[in-house]
């Protein structure tokens, strides 16, 4: 302090303790003063913030409780366990066909469809009719309203079953026949019971029945594999299954991390790593962010004029849904991985170059193994975001109904969120209302396991310095 | 500037390490003189007057700034010169032309000539790879990569090609570990990882890996700046060692360094070589007012 004892603002330079401390107390004051304001500030923002991120999880828990309330009985479905017995009387078609000595192939061709068409006359309901009798003798009187109780599709299955084994025929064997979708829904009262007859879907004697079976345990609530195991059906609702949609999306989520991920990442250590900044790949930088935000209906549109006007690709077909959706993802891959190309830091870069490591060795040894849990996180993320998408897959003919499981990427099939948007859409309404739930529950379960996966392997990757 | 020179230069190394304990002993008699002494050391050993990196002419643009505004220098084989001077200097700027790190660096021009063993290391012709295998850089933060110990320091070997087998590797990698001066502490756990060592060791690691391509100059930019008044000395007395082998270069914001480790020290201003001296000269008749108002701390 002395030596600055020339310059004017020291003036009062006699020291007064009794001023200093006065002016201390006038300082703490003042900050004390507006410590409140800053402390009430700090708090209001604190409050606003946990506010929000109750209302948020209010929301979620609020959505994920009401699907799984919605969905959750629909994994449960009405069936019976009948003892069927293959009455050989009934099934009256003959023995199978053995092709004789001497026969040609095309006269034992025309025998054996002729045995089918007998079997597709056998009255199978009978069959599954009778069997309920033997269950439940009391069922003779009823035999009219019987065969409105099971779906209907379940004569068929028997079929089938003879079909594939004619050694069935004169045996007795219990099977489990699925109930019919209009008495999952009345015995689950989805259904107002209240409502007069001709707004009901069954008749009265038939709802009458189904209680008096659900009471006598005859009819039960037990766990539908069918809903995993079969595709999506019309004609006997009770028997829709994901199957279809579920081996579609699985195609298409290949196709994507096939085609996607390899040219999205290569792509981006080009431009991140390799390519000269210029004009040229500022260009394609801004158009790659663009094309991330470009609607995903879009990309329906570009898929149905490229793939199936031009290239003349199979409608409907998971390979065309998995190239739109390809298409849809790169923006993303390329941008996440770009942005975990530039986290590592530049000293490791500097640390390979200055050993003489080439670019390529530098990018290859060192730059590429430290990004490599965020190149996963964003690529899974980039998978899970196109295994929930609807809109492009509408363009391309994915929307329709398809019947049967797709073995290959080229077969007809729809997607998980395609059949959710179908089921929610069917007329069928109080038991597609269940049946949308449990198809949102599955696609929400493997979202949820994608992400899970994404943080595990970031969890397991990542390298600290 | 072949392959062959770094192979030869390996091969001396070798014989060099076979003496070994006489190497440590070395080392250990010097131990006491990192102790600040800001008087600079008489010259340690005989200067030899073959140049090893000339620059003539050398100007480094970024972009439209000048940075270097032409520099002619001489640096002498096997002698430890040191750059100073203040922040944004150019001293950095240059020192990173020498293995053309600057090639990393977007709108970084050079121009002018800078030649190792009289070859123009910006003729087109001339692969950077070889160039940075026989220049090598240690950096101002410690930058092992986040492997083990052993692999950062197979890493150049084994990149280059210049281990027979796996016990040549090891070998290598025990020997720059041990001119590096953490082959003792390190040696039990060479499997651990290079990023859990103290900053000091860190530092060092990177030593180790830069040598172990056998480079015939180190350039260390502000090698101690992050590190603790003892893991420097130890670095400054492996400098001294290690010039008994290699030209080293090293840029430094402490006085004290330069004058402890240094032959020769140049000092830099505003992208201008002041002057460049012998160590003893520069820290007490310095030709230059500059570097006298800069070294007795008037500014910078």
């Amino acid at each position: 302090m002395s030596t600055s004892n020339t310059s004017s603002p020291m003036d009062q330079n006699v020291f007064d303790p009794k001023a200093a401390a006065e002016s201390r107390e006038r300082r703490k004051q003042v900050i004390q003063k507006s410590l409140a304001k800053r402390h009430r500030k700090e708090k209001a923002f604190r409050y606003a913030g946990l506010s929000a991120v109750v209302i948020g999880l209010a929301f979620v828990a609020l959505l994920f409780s009401s699907i799984l309330a919605k969905g959750l009985p629909a994994f449960w479905q009405t069936s019976m366990n009948v003892p069927i017995y293959f009455d050989p009387k009934v099934i009256d078609a003959g023995p199978v066909p053995v092709r004789t000595q001497g026969e040609t192939p095309a006269h034992y061709q025309e025998r054996y469809v002729d045995w089918q068409t007998k079997m597709g006359m056998v009255d199978w309901d009978g069959i599954i009719v009778n069997g309920m009798i033997a269950k439940d003798p009391a069922l003779a009187n009823e035999r009219d309203y019987l065969s409105s109780l099971y779906a209907s599709s379940e004569a068929y299955r028997l079929r089938d079953m003879v079909f594939a084994d004619p050694s069935l025929i004169g045996k007795k064997e219990n099977i489990n026949f699925l109930g019919d979708a209009n008495v999952d829904v009345w015995l689950k009262g989805n259904i107002d019971r209240s409502l007069p007859d001709d707004q009901q879907q069954l008749e009265p004697e038939v709802r009458k029945l189904a209680d008096e079976l659900k009471a006598k345990g005859v009819l039960e609530n037990t766990f539908n594999l069918n809903l995993f195991k079969n595709p999506d059906s019309r004609s006997s609702p009770a028997i829709s299954g994901l199957a279809g949609a579920f081996m579609g999306s699985l195609f298409m989520m290949l196709i994507v991390i096939i085609i996607a991920i390899p040219i999205g990442v290569a792509s981006a250590i080009y431009l991140e790593e390799f390519a000269p900044k210029n004009i040229v790949t500022d260009i394609i930088e801004v158009n790659i962010n663009n094309l991330a935000a470009v609607p995903s209906i879009v990309f329906g549109l570009l898929g149905a004029a490229i793939f199936i006007g031009w290239m003349h690709l199979p409608l409907s077909a998971p390979l065309v849904g998995g190239l739109v959706l390809s298409l849809m993802t790169l923006p993303t891959v390329i941008i996440t991985t770009r942005a975990s190309l530039k986290a590592v830091p530049p000293s490791i870069r500097q640390a390979a170059l200055g050993l003489g490591a080439s670019k390529f060795q530098t990018i290859f040894h060192h730059v590429l193994p430290l990004a490599l849990p965020g190149i996963m996180t964003g690529s899974i993320i980039g998978v899970a975001h196109a295994l929930g998408e609807t809109a492009p897959l509408l363009l391309i003919g994915m929307s329709a109904f398809v019947a049967s499981i797709p073995t290959t990427p080229f077969d007809q099939s729809t997607a998980l969120p395609v059949q959710v948007y179908l089921w929610q859409g069917n007329e069928l309404r109080n038991f597609f209302e269940g049946r949308t739930a449990a198809a949102i529950i599955v696609l929400l379960a493997l979202m949820i396991g994608l992400n899970s996966l994404a943080i595990w392997l970031r969890k397991k990757f990542e390298v600290r310095w | 500037m072949n392959t062959i020179d770094i192979t030869n230069s390996l091969e001396k190394d070798k014989l060099v390490n076979t003496e070994q304990s006489q190497f440590t002993d070395k080392s250990q008699n010097h131990g006491t003189s990192y102790v600040s002494h800001f008087e600079p050391q008489t010259s340690k050993k005989q200067n030899s007057t073959e140049i090893k990196i000339s620059a003539q002419d050398a100007h480094v643009y970024y972009g439209d700034f000048e940075a270097i505004k032409g520099i002619d220098l001489d640096i002498y084989k096997n002698e430890v010169i040191a750059f100073i001077g203040p922040s944004g200097c150019g001293k950095s700027t240059f020192l990173r032309t020498i293995n053309r790190m600057n090639d990393t660096i977007d709108g970084c021009r050079v121009t002018g000539k800078i030649t190792l063993d009289n070859h123009n290391i910006y003729d087109p012709n001339l692969d950077v790879v070889l160039l940075r295998a026989q220049v090598g850089m240690v950096f101002q933060k410690p930058n092992p990569f986040p492997k083990t110990i052993f692999d950062n320091v197979a890493y150049g070997p084994k990149l280059h090609g210049l281990a027979r087998d796996k016990y040549d590797l090891e070998e290598i990698v025990e020997n720059s570990l041990r001119k590096a001066g953490l082959w003792e502490e390190v040696k039990d756990r060479l499997n651990q990882p290079g990023t859990g060592l103290s900053g000091g060791q860190q530092q060092r690691l990177c030593i180790a890996r830069t040598i172990a391509v056998s480079p015939e100059v180190i350039l260390m930019d502000e090698p101690c700046s992050a590190l603790d008044p003892i893991a420097t000395a130890k670095i400054e007395e492996l400098i001294s060692d290690l010039s008994e082998q290699y030209t080293i270069v090293i840029v430094t914001h402490s006085m004290q360094q330069a004058a402890r480790v240094s032959d020769r020290t140049a000092y830099f201003h505003l992208g201008d070589l002041i002057e460049v001296n012998s160590t003893e000269k520069v820290f007490t008749q310095p030709d230059h007012q500059l570097t006298e108002a800069y070294i007795t701390g008037r500014f910078g």
